[in-house]
């Protein structure tokens, strides 16, 4: 199969690899560079456990075909401190927003994006950024709690 | 199958690459495409597509509007002008689906998608393709099947009178899931009464579609229960809408003139 050269910032790193024709860019990630944080769920667009940042915009790494992101910068939950102290962290463990953890990847990454466009978003905002996610585990009230809760709401009480 | 990318400067270009292989496919946000290539799909061998800035060109002059067939409906989003197309592109997956799913893929969008496609055709669009003139919308996606093989520059339709449009879409998940069907309509009333009514579905047929008997019906009618009466018969009069795991084509052809009555009156949740 045809390889091609692919250079990319990867949380802030310059990456160059080779890559298939038609390669997803999840499968780059965790193949060829070794970045683990983004998941494989069901590499059909319906789960978000891939989400990614790319160029700040939240992206489903396994339906991005690898060689759009030539030149560009994407981010993911391996670019979190690895000793869990970013506030989304912090408030995910407070709120036990995680139980197996498979989705917090992207719920992490999803929740990055929205912060960073709407500072103080409302209850339905975190709701429609966090639309693309599913989590088998917790229900999504805490994840919806732990986002408000950076955001400042200090709640996540139902509406 | 292997899959090839080719990577060309225009439209013009991507749509003689597509013309040229049967296994050929444009690509454009790829969330269609690339779960056909993560599934191995064997119908798929190469993907075009272009960076042309074109397609992804918002541009209005007075009454007219023209989104590049590249826009994605995070732009559309961005685009306060377009705000009658947000409830539209608001429930085409979430936000990161939203930055990659295009205005052109929406075209061509198997069943039971093609949310945008049914608001466009509400809107009266005319779709210019690489290498011919435009057309109206309805008969491109009437003679086309969902592989895309002549390539969408772009889609121009006249903004809607303010309060004409509507687009109701029912989902079996909230805030964002596959259609059970949606409907989009343009709704113009002079002197009290409906002139030049356009309603489209999707989800309701493999491909989006006009309801040209529930148009007529609704022809100098009055926007009310009693007027838009024989619309609510007409309205799925005639179609045969699919089976799948959302929805029976039986459940859709019945609760489809509810959903068509919510939509005129606007008088109520699902
Ligand atoms: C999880 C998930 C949820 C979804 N939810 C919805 C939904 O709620 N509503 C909905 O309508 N859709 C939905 N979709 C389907 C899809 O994402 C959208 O329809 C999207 O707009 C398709 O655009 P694309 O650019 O990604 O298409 P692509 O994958 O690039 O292409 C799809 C098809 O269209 C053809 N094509 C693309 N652009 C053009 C063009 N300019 N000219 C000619 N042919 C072209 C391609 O060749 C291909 O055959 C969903 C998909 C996923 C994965
Ligand atoms: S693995 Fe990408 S959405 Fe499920
Ligand atoms: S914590 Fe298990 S899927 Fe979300």
């Amino acid at each position: 199969m045809a390889q091609k050269p692919l250079q990319f910032r990867l949380n802030g790193a310059e990456k160059a690899v080779f890559v298939e024709d038609g390669a997803n860019l999840l499968d780059v990630l965790r193949r060829s560079v070794g970045d683990l944080t983004a998941k494989r769920g069901c590499a059909q667009g319906g789960c978000g456990a891939c989400t990614v940042l790319i160029d700040g915009v939240p992206g489903l790494s396994c339906l991005t075909l690898a060689e759009t992101v030539e030149g560009r910068s994407v981010a993911t939950a391996g670019g979190l401190p690895g000793d869990g102290s970013h506030p989304l962290q912090e408030a995910f463990m407070a709120h036990f927003a995680a139980q197996c953890g498979f989705c917090t990847p992207g719920m992490l990454m999803a929740a990055t994006a929205l912060l960073e466009s709407t500072p103080h978003p409302d209850r339905d905002q975190v709701v429609h950024a966090l639309s693309g996610n599913i989590c088998r585990c917790t229900g999504y009230e805490p994840i919806i709690a732990a986002v408000l809760e950076v955001a400042g709401e200090g709640g996540g009480g139902r509406s | 199958m292997t899959v090839t990318v080719h990577c060309v400067p225009t439209v013009a270009e991507a749509a003689e690459a597509v013309a040229r292989d049967r296994s050929a496919r444009y690509f454009g946000g790829g969330t269609l495409l690339m779960r056909a290539v993560n599934e191995g799909a064997d119908e798929v061998g190469i993907l075009v597509r272009t960076t042309d800035p074109d397609l992804k060109r918002i541009t209005s002059s007075g009454p007219s509007i023209t989104l590049g067939a590249g826009v994605t409906m995070r732009a559309v989003l961005a685009d306060p002008a377009l705000a009658f197309l947000h409830p539209v592109a608001r429930t085409i997956g979430g936000p990161a689906l939203q930055a990659q799913a295009t205005v052109g893929g929406n075209l061509f969008a198997p069943h039971p998608y093609g949310d945008m496609a049914a608001a466009l055709l509400a809107l009266d669009a005319e779709a210019a393709c690489a290498g011919g003139p435009s057309r109206p919308l309805a008969d491109l996606l009437r003679d086309t099947g969902t592989a895309g093989s002549q390539v969408v520059r772009s889609v121009s339709f006249t903004r809607p009178a303010a309060g004409t449009f509507r687009f109701r879409k029912v989902t079996r998940v909230r805030p964002t899931g596959a259609p059970v069907l949606s409907v989009a309509a343009s709704i113009p009333v002079v002197s009290g009464r409906i002139s030049g009514a356009r309603i489209a579905w999707s989800a309701m047929a493999p491909r989006p579609l006009r309801a040209a008997e529930a148009e007529r019906a609704l022809e100098g009618c009055r926007p009310d229960a009693t007027g838009i009466a024989g619309a609510l018969a007409a309205a799925a009069r005639g179609l045969d809408p699919p089976d799948d795991a959302l929805a029976s084509g039986w459940y859709r052809a019945e609760v489809a003139p509810v959903h068509l009555r919510r939509l005129l009156l606007e008088d109520g949740e699902d």
